[in-house]
C-alpha cells in the first residue's frame, strides 16, 4: 500500500510541484528548508489546504481535482500535530484530549485513552488549563489529542521547532517510541537533520516546492553525493543494537549490521534494543594499517567504495565494512586533500576506519 | 413611584439584545472570516448608527415602516399593520440603532480566535457547526459578554430614536429616557430626578461590572 500525492499549487511567487509515492508504513520526514513547500504539502495531505492535484491513500481516494472529489479535513481518518501545540485554552488537558476521541466512532476506536495518557506521562496534567503547561507538557498532549482519534495517517509539522533544548531532548524519547509501536504511516515535517536521523525511515527532501533527492532514509543520509542535507556537516546514518553496557567505563557495545562490535558513550536505552547513531565524516579518519598504541577505541576495516571532492583541500570518502553475512555498513570520513595523496588512496583499497568514541553519540 | 416605564424599558432592551445576537452573531462570523471584496462596504454599514444622529434612523425608520414604506407594505401583507408607534416597531429600529455594539465586539473576538484553533477542531474530526459552536464561540466568550452588555446598555440609553418612530404611548412605547423627558416637559423635577439618578446608577454598575469582566479574563490569560 502507498500514499499517492499529486499537488500542485501557486501561491505568489511560490509555486508547488510535487508528484511522490510515499510509503504507507515507518516514518517519512519531508525535509527542507523554511519555505521550501513541505508544510503547504503537509496542509495539502490533511485537506486544510486545497491544491489542485489528487491524493490517494492506499485505494481509497481523498482528493482528486478530475473527479471534483475533495474530502475536507474533518473527514479525513489523519492525526495533526501542529508546530505550537494550539490546545483549546477553553478546555481542560482532559476535555482537549476528549475532543477528538469523543467525535471517533466508538467502532473505529483503536487507541486506548488511559495507554495514552500513561504512555505520554499526562497523568498529572488531566485537570490542568493548557496555559498552565510547559512547552514540552503542551507538545505531549497535542501528540495524544491527535492519536486518540484512532488515526489511519499521522501527521507532524515540526512539532519541536517551538521549544527550547532540554524540552527537545525530553521529548524525542516518545517520537522514537511512536516510530518503533505505532503501526500507521507517519509523515513528519523538519529541518532539522538530527530529527531526520533519528526518526525517518524514508526522506522526501524539498527545495522551492520540488522534490530533489527521495529514498529510503539510511541511503539519502549516507549518500556520498548529497551533502544536500543542506549545509549540516555529512555523516552516516547506521542502525545497530545495543549488545550491552559497561558501567565502569561508561561505555555501550553497539552491534553493526555486519556484526561489528563499537564502543559509544553510555547510552540511555536498554541492552538489547535497537538504536540509530550518526557518525559525523569528520570523526572518521583513515590509516593504511592497524595503528597500535592509540587512544582510539574503533579501528574497524574497511574498503573504499567512492570519493568526492568538495570543499579544497579536502576529500569525502565512503567506506563499506564489510561484515557477516554480506551485510555490509558504510560510512563516511573527511580527510585532507594531502592526506588522500600522501597515502595513496584509491577506490578499492582496503583500509582501516579510525572512529573517535565521541563521534557515535547519539545526537551526531 | 411609576414602574411602567422601567419594565418595559428592560423588556425592550432584553429583547432587543437577544434578536441582535441572532442578527449580529452570523454578520460578525462573516466579516471575521470573509476575502469578499464587499467586506468593508458591509463593515461601513454596520457601524453607520455609530455616526449617524438617532434622528436621521428614526426618520428613514418611520419612512420605511411606515404605510407607504417598503417595510411598510410587507408587514401589512403579512397582515401585522403597520409597526411604528408600537412595541415591536421599537424593538426593531432599536436593534438597528444598536447593531455595531454587538456586532463588533463579536467581530473582534473571532478575528482573535484566528484559524488555527478551528483547523485542529477539523483535523480532529469536527465538521463546520460542531467546530463554530464547540470552539469559536467558546473561545470569543469574552466578546459575547462585552456584545450582550454594551447592546443591553445602549438600547436602555436611547431616546431620539424611540421619540421618532415610538412616540409616548404608556405602556407601549413610554421607555425610560421618553418618561424622564416628560416630566421635566412639565416640570416635576422630582419624578425626573429619581429616573436619572437610577439611570445613572445603571449605567456606571454595567460599565463597572463590563471593565471588571475584562480585567479579570485579561488576568487569566496574562497568567499563560
Amino acid at each position: 500500500m502507498t500514499i499517492d500525492v499529486q499537488f500542485r499549487a501557486q501561491r505568489g511567487a511560490f509555486s508547488l510541484d510535487v508528484g511522490l509515492k510515499l510509503p504507507a508504513r515507518g516514518v517519512t520526514a519531508l525535509f527542507g528548508h523554511s519555505g521550501s513547500g513541505k508544510t503547504t504539502m503537509l496542509r495539502a495531505m490533511a485537506g486544510l489546504e486545497h491544491c489542485a492535484g489528487s491524493m490517494l491513500f492506499g485505494d481509497e481516494i481523498w482528493q482528486d481535482h478530475a473527479q471534483g472529489v475533495f474530502l475536507t479535513a474533518e473527514k479525513r481518518p489523519i492525526g495533526y500535530v501542529f508546530q505550537e501545540a494550539s490546545l483549546f485554552g477553553h478546555l481542560s488537558v482532559q476535555d482537549n484530549l476528549e475532543f477528538g476521541f469523543r467525535r471517533t466512532p466508538v467502532s473505529k476506536r483503536r487507541v486506548d485513552m488511559l495507554e495514552t495518557v500513561e504512555w505520554l506521562g499526562l497523568g498529572d496534567l488531566l485537570q490542568r488549563s493548557p496555559v498552565n503547561l510547559s512547552g514540552g507538557e503542551r507538545q505531549r498532549v497535542a501528540i495524544a489529542r491527535a492519536l486518540l482519534t484512532s488515526p489511519e495517517l499521522l501527521l507532524m509539522d515540526e512539532p519541536l521547532s517551538a521549544l527550547d533544548g532540554a524540552a527537545k531532548a525530553a521529548i524525542m524519547p516518545y517520537l522514537e517510541r511512536l516510530h518503533a509501536e505505532l503501526s500507521i504511516p507517519v509523515v513528519y515535517v523538519t529541518h532539522a537533520v538530527e530529527e531526520v536521523s533519528r526518526l525517518a525511515d524514508h526522506i522526501v527532501q524539498l527545495e522551492a516546492g520540488r522534490v530533489v533527492a527521495e529514498g529510503p532514509a539510511l541511503s539519502i543520509l549516507s549518500d556520498l553525493h548529497r551533502p544536500a542535507m543542506a549545509g549540516e556537516e555529512p555523516g552516516a546514518v547506521i542502525e545497530a543494537s545495543i549488545r550491552e553496557h559497561d558501567d565502569a567505563h561508561h561505555l555501550s557495545e553497539l552491534v553493526l549490521p555486519g556484526g561489528q562490535v563499537v564502543l559509544a558513550p553510555r547510552l540511555a536505552a536498554d541492552a538489547g534494543s535497537p538504536v540509530r547513531i550518526r557518525i559525523p565524516a569528520r570523526e572518521v579518519s583513515i590509516s593504511l594499517r592497524v595503528p597500535e598504541g592509540t587512544s582510539i577505541l574503533n579501528i574497524l576495516p574497511g574498503r573504499i567504495l567512492d570519493h568526492e571532492e568538495g570543499d579544497p583541500g579536502r576529500v569525502l570518502v565512503q567506506l563499506e565494512l564489510e561484515g557477516k553475512k554480506g551485510k555490509s555498513t558504510r560510512l563516511l570520513s573527511r580527510i585532507s586533500r594531502y592526506s588522500w595523496d600522501r597515502l595513496g588512496l584509491r577506490e578499492g583499497m582496503v583500509v582501516q576506519a579510525q572512529i573517535k568514541s565521541m563521534g557515535l553519540a547519539h545526537e551526531g | 413611584m411609576d414602574w411602567q416605564p422601567v419594565w418595559l424599558t428592560l423588556k425592550l432592551a432584553g429583547l432587543t439584545t437577544a434578536l441582535l445576537l441572532l442578527v449580529g452573531t452570523p454578520i460578525a462570523w462573516w466579516l471575521a472570516r470573509t476575502t469578499c471584496r464587499f467586506k468593508h462596504a458591509v463593515s461601513a454599514i454596520v457601524a453607520l448608527p455609530i455616526v449617524l444622529p438617532p434622528t436621521v434612523i428614526g426618520f428613514y425608520l418611520l419612512v420605511f415602516l411606515g404605510p407607504h414604506g417598503p417595510g411598510g407594505a410587507i408587514t401589512q401583507w403579512l397582515g401585522l399593520g403597520t409597526l411604528p408607534f408600537t412595541f415591536a416597531g421599537l424593538v426593531i429600529a432599536s436593534a438597528v440603532y444598536s447593531l455595531p455594539f454587538v456586532v463588533q465586539p463579536i467581530h473582534n473576538a473571532f478575528e482573535s480566535v484566528g484559524k488555527r484553533p478551528l483547523e485542529v477542531a477539523a483535523t480532529l474530526g469536527a465538521g463546520p457547526w460542531d467546530r463554530f459552536f464547540s470552539v469559536a464561540v467558546p473561545l470569543a466568550r469574552p466578546g459575547f459578554i462585552s456584545a450582550m452588555v454594551l447592546g443591553f446598555a445602549h438600547t436602555v440609553g436611547e431616546f431620539g430614536v424611540v421619540l421618532m418612530i415610538g412616540g409616548n404611548i404608556p405602556g407601549e412605547t413610554r421607555v425610560l429616557s421618553v418618561a424622564i423627558y416628560d416630566h421635566v416637559e412639565t416640570l416635576e423635577y422630582g419624578k425626573a430626578h429619581i429616573l436619572s439618578a437610577c439611570m445613572l446608577g445603571f449605567a456606571f454598575l454595567v460599565l463597572l461590572g463590563l471593565y471588571l469582566a475584562n480585567g479579570r479574563i485579561a488576568g487569566r490569560e496574562g497568567r499563560a
